[in-house]
Order: C-alpha cells, then sequence, then structure tokens
C-alpha cells in the first residue's frame, strides 16, 4: 500500500489535548440495528478519560442518496448533519464509509465552508484514537482468532489500515490470521448491494471464503455495514457459520 | 454476425427492458485471468520505488496537454505535415469513416490489415469498409481470434481474454479448417501462417496511436507482437487513427508514458515493439485521422475532465470486480469496466449509456491501480449525479419522490425516528413473509438479514448516557469509575 491519504487538507490530524469533548456521530444502522458497536465505543472512550456527547438531533451522514445521485436530496441531509455537529471539536464515527462522506464527500454536495468544516473534525474511531489521541494499547483481552476485512472507504479515501492492525496487535491473547486478497471490496456498496444483487452476492461469496480460509473465528471491520452483508454470507452456508462479525469497537473493548 | 448484447441497447447493463441492471456471468477464464494479470502487474508496478512520482508526473503531463490541446493539435499537424504525413480531422465517427472511405477509393484499396486500434472499434471501421467490399483483417492476435469468432473485444487490452486455449482450438478447426489443438505454441503457429501472407498482400494498413507527439509530429505505436510494425511499414498506404486526447507536448516525456503503460497494462518493463514514426517513408502515403467523437463533451465538463487522461491500459478493468464477475460486453460499448462506465455515457451520451455509472460498488480499485491518478470512483458519483438529473434510463420520478421522502425523514430527530421504527418493523416481519418483493427479496437472494435487537442506541443513551459525560473537564485516565457493564458479545 503506498501513499494513504487521510482526506485532511494539510494531511495533518489535530492534537488532543485532555478534557476536551468528543461527539458521537453513530451511523443510523448502527444506532438501529447494532446498538452495542455504539456502547462499546462510548466505554472505549470514557476508559481513555474522554468526554462523550451524543448529540440527539443526529440522523445520517447523507451517503445512501449522494452515492445514488441524489445529491441535492443528500445537501439537505448532510445540512442538517452540519447544523447538529457544529459545536464540537472531535466528532467520532465508528464507520470508515461515513467518516469519508463526511470528510471528502461533504465538499462535493456544498462546497460551503460551514459545511465543509464540520465535515473535516469527522474522525473514524481507529485513527482517533491511534493518530489523535495517541494510544494504541486499550489493555483489551480476547482470547480469539480474528482476521480483518478493511472497509474500501475508510482505507481508500482515508487512508485507514494500519490503525485498525495496531489496534488489533495490542489486544492480549489475539491471534490475528492474514486475510488472502485483504484489498478486495466484500460487494455491499450500499444500493449497490440491491441494484446488484447477483454481482453483490458473488464478491460476498469469494470474500466469504477468503474469510474461511484465513482460519479465523471472528472476522472484524471498521464497517459494520460490510460485515452486515459478508456476515449474511457467512449465516448462509453450514461451512462458514461459525465465524462471528464483529466490529472493531466490540472487541477492544473486551476485558 | 455480432455476439448476443453487443450493441448499446441491448447490451446486459443497458437493455431498456431491464428495471435494474442485469446481470450477466462472464467465463471464469476472464475472472480468473483478469485477477492474476491485475496481481502480477501490480506487484510490476510497485516495485519501481517512485511509481507515485511517476504517476504524478504523468497526470501533471497529462493535465496539461488536455488543457492546451487546441494549440497541441495544431502544432502535431504542423510538425506532422512538415514530415510529409496528410493530417485529416472529424468530428464524429461518421465523418472519421469517410475519411477512411475517400482514402480507399483513392488508392483503389481491396484488402486492409489492421493493428489493434479502440478508436476504430468506435468507428465500427470493419462494417464500413466491409459494406464496400474491403477485407479488412486484424492481426493483433486477440483481435484476430474475436474477429474470427464473429464477437467484440471483452477488454481493451486482451480482447480475447474470454476465451481459454481450448476454444482457440475449436475456433481454428471450425473457421481455418485446422487439425484441433489447445497447446498455445502449435494455435500461434497457426495464426502466424495464416497472417504472415496477408501483409504482403494488403493494399493499405490501419492502425491507432498510443501518443501523439506534438514536438516532432510524430506518433508512438506499442505492441508485443510483431503485427503493428508489418501493418503500418509492409503495405503502400497507412492510415493512423488517433483520439483528440492521444497529444502529448513532447517527445521527452514518451518515456514516461511507455513506462507506466507496459506496465500497468500487461506487467512488463516495456513491450516488445515500440514505433515512433516520423512522418511517411519515401514512396508510402501516410495519414493521420484525429477523431473527436464527444471528446470533447467530456472536455466541457469539468468535473470528468481527466477521463481524457487515460492511456488505455486497462488496469482499471483488471482489477474492477465488477467487471471480473460480468466481462466486458456487459458495459455494452467499446470500453468497459471502469473506464468505460465513465467515458461512455460522453461518448455516446446519457440516454443510452447512463445506467453506466451505477455498475460499480464505488470500492476505488480503478483509482489506486491507474497510473495516470484519474479519480473514476469519483467520476462515477458524479455522473450519477447527472444521469438522475438529465433524459437517461435512471431518471425516475418514483426514485426521485423516494429520496425526497427519505431526505425529509433524516432532517430531524423525530421523524427519523418514526422513519427508523417503521424499517425495524419490516425487518421484524420480513422472516415472516412468505416471499420478499423487490429490494428486500434483492437482500434475501443470498444473503441473512440483520437481528433486530430490542433497543436503539438512542434508547439506551437516553437512560445511560450521563455515565459519560466526564467530570467537567478534571477527567485523566477515568478507570476509576465503576468498571462492570458493556457489551457482553
Amino acid at each position: 500500500m503506498i501513499h494513504l491519504k487521510n482526506g485532511l487538507p494539510d494531511g495533518k490530524y489535530p492534537t488532543y489535548s485532555r478534557g476536551e469533548k468528543a461527539a458521537l456521530f453513530i451511523p443510523c444502522y448502527i444506532d438501529q440495528f447494532f446498538p452495542q458497536i455504539a456502547e462499546a465505543v462510548a466505554a472505549i472512550l470514557k476508559k481513555l478519560g474522554i468526554p462523550v456527547v451524543f448529540p440527539e438531533g443526529q440522523t445520517c451522514c447523507g451517503q445512501p442518496a449522494f452515492n445514488s445521485g441524489y445529491w441535492e436530496e443528500a445537501a439537505r441531509v448532510v445540512r442538517h448533519f452540519c447544523d447538529v455537529f457544529r459545536p464540537y471539536q472531535y466528532i467520532v464515527c465508528p464507520s470508515g464509509s461515513c467518516t469519508a462522506m463526511c470528510r471528502v464527500f461533504f465538499e462535493q454536495v456544498d462546497p460551503d465552508d460551514r459545511i465543509v468544516s464540520v465535515g473535516r473534525r469527522v474522525f473514524e474511531l481507529s485513527e482517533f484514537l491511534v493518530n489523535i489521541v495517541g494510544v494504541a494499547d486499550l489493555g483489551a483481552r480476547f482470547p480469539h482468532k480474528v482476521t480483518m476485512h478493511s472497509g474500501c472507504h475508510g482505507r481508500r479515501e482515508l487512508g485507514i489500515l494500519d490503525q485498525p492492525l495496531t489496534l488489533l496487535q495490542n489486544v492480549k491473547d489475539l491471534v490475528y490470521c492474514e486475510l488472502p486478497n485483504i484489498e478486495e471490496c466484500c460487494g455491499f456498496g450500499g444500493t449497490f448491494s440491491v441494484k446488484m444483487p447477483g454481482t453483490s452476492i458473488a464478491m460476498g461469496e469469494t470474500k466469504a471464503a477468503n474469510i474461511l480460509q484465513s482460519g479465523a473465528d471472528v472476522v472484524t471491520s471498521l464497517d459494520i455495514s460490510c460485515l452486515m452483508h459478508v456476515g449474511g454470507i457467512l449465516r448462509r452456508n453450514p461451512q462458514m457459520r461459525h465465524i462471528r462479525p464483529m466490529h472493531i469497537a466490540e472487541i477492544l473493548v473486551q476485558r | 454476425m455480432t455476439s448476443p448484447g453487443l450493441h448499446l441497447s441491448g447490451a446486459p447493463f443497458l437493455r431498456k427492458e431491464n428495471k435494474g441492471l442485469a446481470e450477466p456471468r462472464g467465463p471464469r477464464a476472464l475472472c480468473e485471468s483478469a485477477e492474476r494479470s491485475s496481481k502480477q502487474n501490480r506487484q510490476v508496478c510497485l516495485s519501481v520505488p517512485y511509481w507515485e512520482q511517476w504517476r504524478e508526473e504523468a497526470h501533471a503531463v497529462k493535465r496539461f496537454s488536455i488543457l492546451n490541446l487546441d494549440k497541441l493539435l495544431v502544432e502535431f499537424e504542423r510538425n506532422a505535415t512538415a514530415r510529409g504525413a496528410v493530417v485529416l480531422w472529424a468530428k464524429d465517427a461518421e465523418e472519421a469513416n469517410r475519411h477512411v472511405l475517400d482514402i480507399v477509393e483513392r488508392h483503389r484499396v481491396k484488402t486492409v490489415v489492421k493493428s489493434k486500434s479502440m478508436v476504430t472499434e468506435e468507428m465500427e471501421l470493419n462494417h464500413v469498409l466491409a459494406a464496400v467490399g474491403v477485407r479488412a483483417l486484424e492481426t493483433d492476435l486477440g483481435e484476430y481470434l474475436v474477429q474470427l469468432a464473429g464477437q467484440r473485444p471483452t477488454h481493451i487490452v486482451t480482447p480475447a481474454l474470454h476465451l481459454s486455449a481450448e476454444d482457440v482450438g475449436r475456433l481454428f478447426a471450425e473457421k481455418l479448417q485446422e487439425p484441433y489443438t489447445s497447446e498455445h505454441e502449435k494455435l500461434t503457429d497457426i495464426a502466424r501462417r495464416h497472417l504472415r501472407e496477408e501483409y504482403l498482400r494488403a493494399d493499405m494498413g490501419i492502425s491507432g496511436a498510443n501518443c501523439a507527439l506534438a514536438d516532432t509530429g510524430s506518433i508512438c505505436i506499442v505492441e508485443n507482437e510483431g503485427n503493428a510494425g508489418l501493418s503500418i511499414s509492409a503495405p503502400p498506404v497507412h492510415v493512423a487513427v488517433m483520439g483528440i486526447e492521444k497529444v502529448i507536448p513532447s517527445i521527452r516525456y514518451l518515456p514516461l508514458f511507455l513506462n507506466l503503460l507496459a506496465r500497468s497494462g500487461t506487467g512488463q518493463k516495456l513491450t516488445t515493439y515500440t514505433h515512433i514514426v516520423h512522418g511517411a517513408t519515401p514512396g508510402r502515403t501516410f495519414y493521420i485521422i484525429i477523431l473527436d467523437n464527444g471528446r470533447s463533451d467530456i472536455l466541457r465538463d469539468p468535473a470528468s475532465r481527466s477521463s481524457l487522461y487515460c492511456i488505455r491500459c486497462g488496469a482499471c478493468l483488471n482489477t474492477c470486480p465488477v467487471y471480473r464477475r460480468t466481462g466486458g460486453w456487459a458495459y455494452g460499448w467499446v470500453y468497459p469496466g471502469p473506464i468505460g462506465a465513465i467515458i461512455t455515457p460522453h461518448l455516446v451520451g446519457m440516454k443510452d449509456a447512463g445506467k453506466l455509472p451505477f455498475a460499480s460498488s464505488l470500492c476505488g480499485a480503478c483509482g489506486e491501480v491507474c497510473p495516470v491518478k484519474i479519480d473514476i470512483p469519483h467520476q462515477l458519483v458524479h455522473l450519477r449525479h447527472k444521469a438522475v438529473n438529465c433524459p437517461s434510463p435512471v431518471r425516475s420520478p418514483l426514485e426521485r419522490l423516494i429520496w425526497t421522502a427519505w431526505s425529509w425523514a433524516m432532517e430531524g430527530p423525530l421523524r427519523y425516528r418514526l422513519a427508523m421504527s417503521t424499517v425495524r418493523l419490516g425487518v421484524r416481519l420480513a422472516k415472516f413473509l412468505p416471499w420478499h418483493p423487490a429490494q428486500l427479496g434483492a437482500w434475501t437472494r443470498g444473503r441473512e438479514l440483520p437481528e433486530v435487537p430490542a433497543y436503539t442506541f438512542r434508547a439506551w443513551w437516553r437512560r445511560r448516557g450521563q455515565e459519560f459525560a466526564g467530570d467537567n473537564g478534571k477527567s485523566g485516565i477515568a478507570t476509576s469509575s465503576p468498571k462492570k457493564e458493556e457489551v457482553s458479545a
């Protein structure tokens, strides 16, 4: 992997000072279907002594409409997002994909500085921990064989790959299993998964086979959306059913 | 004489009667070969320590060239003419074909040998020539096979990627009455035997151009089989057809592009042959046709402009997980894969090709491998935005209504909760439905739905949020707080 860009104008992360608040941005599907991930994020931040707030006005980052071409509709949601999060310096999100929407694509929806500047304060959980707070060891223990699926938006738009691997390396008793063809898309792709279901499922099946080949019994990722898709395939297959999809925050919070 | 699904309107991705994107499954041979090439070529590229600098540099040269196209093309014409070439301009495929037919008439051409050229595929040149009784023979091995089979290329660099050696053996047995074999060497021998004499018999050679050099007025053609060299030098007339975007300012930059193209395209450090054609050789006639064919439409759109930097290496095709699984014909026109999905809508119009930008999971692999750093994934989304806002097969009042309702629901937490409760209820009930309609069915075709938890995070936060607020700024590493709790996975 070369030249990973983090989507910030000067490439530099801000430095966190003790006591500064972190505002949680919890993507809608996590809020509704995987609340335990958001709870884990809050617990991780609390353990580090970071005051956590959850602005209750929040809804969605606008990505589904944006990726479907409906930028005008997305813009209304983006503006709402920015109104809600404008007061906060650090907006922490447990998803590479939603973070990429905020940091990279808000600019295309509405180049107004009041929009773009909010988007650029959104950080994916692992980069917030490693690059901004400066921790690598969260004191977690997880005695399992784990492989990691690296979500495309997080890696290609935000340059996130080493951060989650570093965090996982420091988890006690965790055995990391290399994932063959880690750079390949899992086939989720938001609305792509239902617009081209055949191709999406074929891609997911390849990913599932690679996960099985890794020998892991847990597959983790920064993006539970990818895992929702791949996990849905794993659960359909009797040989793969034992492999548990878990968001990285769920592992980092284990004692 | 064409294979099923090759015309734009009939192509699997574009078929009108198809509500979504029909999904053909390309042959396994294609998927595996594309994956193998992609990995091998990538390794060769990344073994160059300054690969990234090369990409940046090439991007900058192309950017300059495209922004100065008006001057560079005229400079190229002047210098090429000074070297004895005849330069002809064509606004569209039709005009370019007329030029070719004029040349055919002037030189009384009966047979043509062609080296590989995608731009002549845009023009459907072979059919145009056939219509006036001129036999045009493809001499690139892959193109030769595809032509023999009555098909079209499935890839821009390796046109017969979909054919296995066994397929080729059967093809030769059927069309050339050769004894069946699937041995690579024997197959190559057969092709060579059949092609060799054609070069000497042909009245005219047609080629494309990989690069046009403004300062010297020359064109550059790269190849591996020697067929291009023969096609452009054996017959008395040579016609080179090039898109307007091929020109670069100077021969000084050529090595950069040769390095990038060979590595990204075929994993070679350099192609076997590199021809630089400096004007006409005495006693021979050399024509250069410069074709627009929709390219200035790309030029007009700043967000799409960098797609004109493309050097047609095919790296984005090989790496694309969608292309690998559907094959090239699915895209319906000359340029398949991610690059096709961004240039075809411009070159043939949104009305016909508006669905193409949606044939992607937006994974971004194409942008990562592109040797001239075209931001393909971002352009895909840009074109989706364009497509839903202009006459195109994806413009749909119903979908617009759905997204409008969605954005209304996402503009306030109360509406959000209402909308989301409906979704949760739907997912819960889906289990009991005997069949799943539309998008739900598309999901459950191969995947389980997620379990719906008993509570949402925001409900949980309302009860527990206070514990996380920190103690008015004096929070250090606060391990003192109750340790219990958290996620039982």
